[in-house]
């Protein structure tokens, strides 16, 4: 049964001008490998294609059993120049939350 | 020695943004035992929506909520020996001064305030400097009309040597507020980068006042907390050495726990390995967590290496009008109607104004991640949002009326329209040599008032 991400980790979104940041933390500590193993960089710009123009950086924070997502052009240009509702992205934390994780590992 | 030790610096953090709630700082401030309570106030784009105010209405620089803040705080500033740290001055932190004074005089309380200013750098910033952000002049953006250099905590040392029992600043860096507190009262040294990044850290995580006690983290079901609507706001107990333990006050709302403290700890940081303030870079790689009691989650462990020999510079330019509109569709066919009206409105303001950049959003269904993620199904109502910049006022404004015409021109059923037009800052950062940037502090003094004598 595919998995999602919601299931397994809590998110909080932040913003630095047009560049986002989503630090996904594992709900319990075991599951943090499965989430570092599978949640890479390139999984979450596919994921996110629609929104995150620019590259995506991935820190491990094992022992805090996180991740820490820097996505670039991000936010249409940043508060400012965004026509977007949510200029910020406050809500892509729950965006991230959606990615469907696989049974491998 | 053992005394000195021993001791611990009470911190809390009275405000998270400009428009953040009072009363959990009254909270804090009557029952937490603080020794300083940070106020952090000041955005991105706050302190140059603050500095267009002032251009068009002089005296008016300052946080709008300056005044209700000081008359809820300053009695226990007067009773308790609590001392506040403020960015509330914004463009003008004179000004903000000799308002905290006023109040204070109508309180009938003795008080001395400290301004500290000087990041105000816009005759430093040269329009063929480049902007970090994009790589171009800073004059290719727009007209400049602001810029504002990060202070640090050594800015804000003068202030706290002077007995002030409140420092009001403008752009300081947000965990500067709190590390300066700690560097005067421990007196640690300006280049000793481990402790101030332990302390960085410890102003990092309660910056955002409510948002690491339980604040923007419920989640029913998944992460939920005990007693949001009375979320209490935040406090560290901080060693000599900058290891702390965030709390809050016993009996408020909300919950310190290695969830809320983790998602605060990562939050807005672009870089883990080298979080950069104008005190020193922190690498949170090495950073600890340990829930220590009820409410009580330890940190320590960061690293610090050499702060920067530049300061960052957030510089404003004047970037046109934005203007919106909003109606709502409900009941069968609701998405189909909204649809509708949005190609006409795409086709009666491109008719008219062929270059608008418009964006188009169906609250409801994808506005705000651009996907709903598999998640397919009819809405029964659907808010259409349409959103155009432009460099004049008048063509911003014709989006909300093209919005409002729907009414009468459009599909059926259409309501509850709203329009706006906004004027809009830039902003984007640029670095200058930390040398040119010269703090400077302002002391102000209330006597008591004829009638408290």
């Amino acid at each position: 049964m595919p998995q999602k991400l919601a299931e397994l980790a809590h998110c909080r979104a932040g913003d630095k001008g047009d560049t986002l940041t989503l630090s996904l933390c594992a709900l319990r500590a075991e599951d943090y490998p499965r989430l570092a193993a599978q949640v890479t960089p390139a999984r979450v710009r596919a994921h996110l294609a629609g929104i995150v123009k620019g590259e995506v950086r991935r820190y491990e924070l094992p022992e805090l059993h996180a991740l820490q997502f820097v996505c670039e052009q991000a936010l249409a240009g940043g508060v400012t120049a965004s026509l977007a509702l949510d200029a910020h992205g406050k809500t892509l934390s729950y965006a991230l939350l959606e990615l469907e994780l696989d049974d491998r590992d | 020695m053992a005394t000195i030790e021993a001791k611990t610096l009470r911190i809390g953090a009275g405000a998270g943004f400009q428009g953040d709630r009072i009363d959990p700082a009254v909270v804090l401030a009557s029952q937490g035992g603080l020794d300083y309570m940070v106020l952090e106030c000041l955005a991105e784009r706050t302190i140059a929506a603050a500095q267009l105010r002032r251009l068009h209405e002089p005296g008016t620089g300052f946080d709008p909520l300056l005044e209700a803040r000081m008359e809820a705080l300053l009695p226990f500033v007067a009773r308790s020996g609590l001392r506040i740290v403020t960015n509330m001055g914004a463009a003008d932190p004179l000004g903000a001064a000799k308002v905290t004074i006023a109040v204070a005089r109508r309180l009938g309380l003795r008080v001395k305030v400290a301004a500290v200013t000087g990041d105000d750098v816009l005759r430093l910033v040269k329009p063929g400097m480049t902007a970090l952000e994009t790589g171009r002049p800073l004059r290719e953006h727009g007209k400049l009309v602001c810029a504002n250099a990060y202070l640090g905590a050594e800015a804000l040392l003068p202030a706290l040597a002077s007995g002030a029992n409140v420092v009001i600043t403008g752009r300081v860096a947000d965990p500067s507020l709190f590390v300066a507190p700690l560097v005067h009262e421990f007196g640690w040294a300006l280049d000793d980068w481990d402790h101030l990044a332990r302390g960085t850290v410890v102003g990092h995580l309660l910056e955002c006042a409510g948002q690491v006690t339980g604040g923007y983290f419920a989640d029913p079901g998944a992460k939920d907390v005990p007693d949001l609507a009375h979320l209490g706001f935040p406090f560290a107990d901080v060693d000599t050495e900058g290891f702390g333990t965030i709390s809050k006050v016993p009996g408020t709302g909300g919950a310190v726990t290695l969830r809320t403290v983790k998602e605060q700890l990562l939050y807005e940081v672009t870089d883990p390995t080298g979080y950069v303030t104008p005190d020193v870079t922190a690498d949170f790689r090495g950073v600890r967590l340990a829930e220590v009691g009820p409410d009580r989650v330890a940190v320590g462990g960061a690293t610090g290496r050499a702060r920067t020999e530049t300061l960052k510079a957030s510089v404003g330019y004047l970037a046109g009008w934005r203007g919106e509109g909003e109606i709502t569709y409900a009941g069968a066919n609701a998405r189909a109607r909204a649809a509708l009206a949005a190609a006409v409105l795409r086709e009666r303001l491109h008719e008219a104004v062929p270059e608008l950049e418009l964006r188009i959003d169906h609250i409801g269904v994808d506005s705000a991640h651009r996907s709903s993620f598999g998640h397919a199904y009819d809405p029964y109502e659907v808010r259409l949002r349409v959103a155009g910049s432009a460099d004049r006022r008048a063509i911003a404004e014709r989006i909300g009326w093209e919005v409002e015409a729907l009414l009468t021109n459009g599909p059926a059923g259409g309501g509850g329209v709203r329009r706006s037009v906004a004027e809009r800052i830039g902003i984007v950062s640029t670095l200058l040599p930390r040398a040119k940037v010269a703090a400077e502090v302002t002391l102000l003094q209330s006597r008591y008032a004829a009638k408290a004598r």
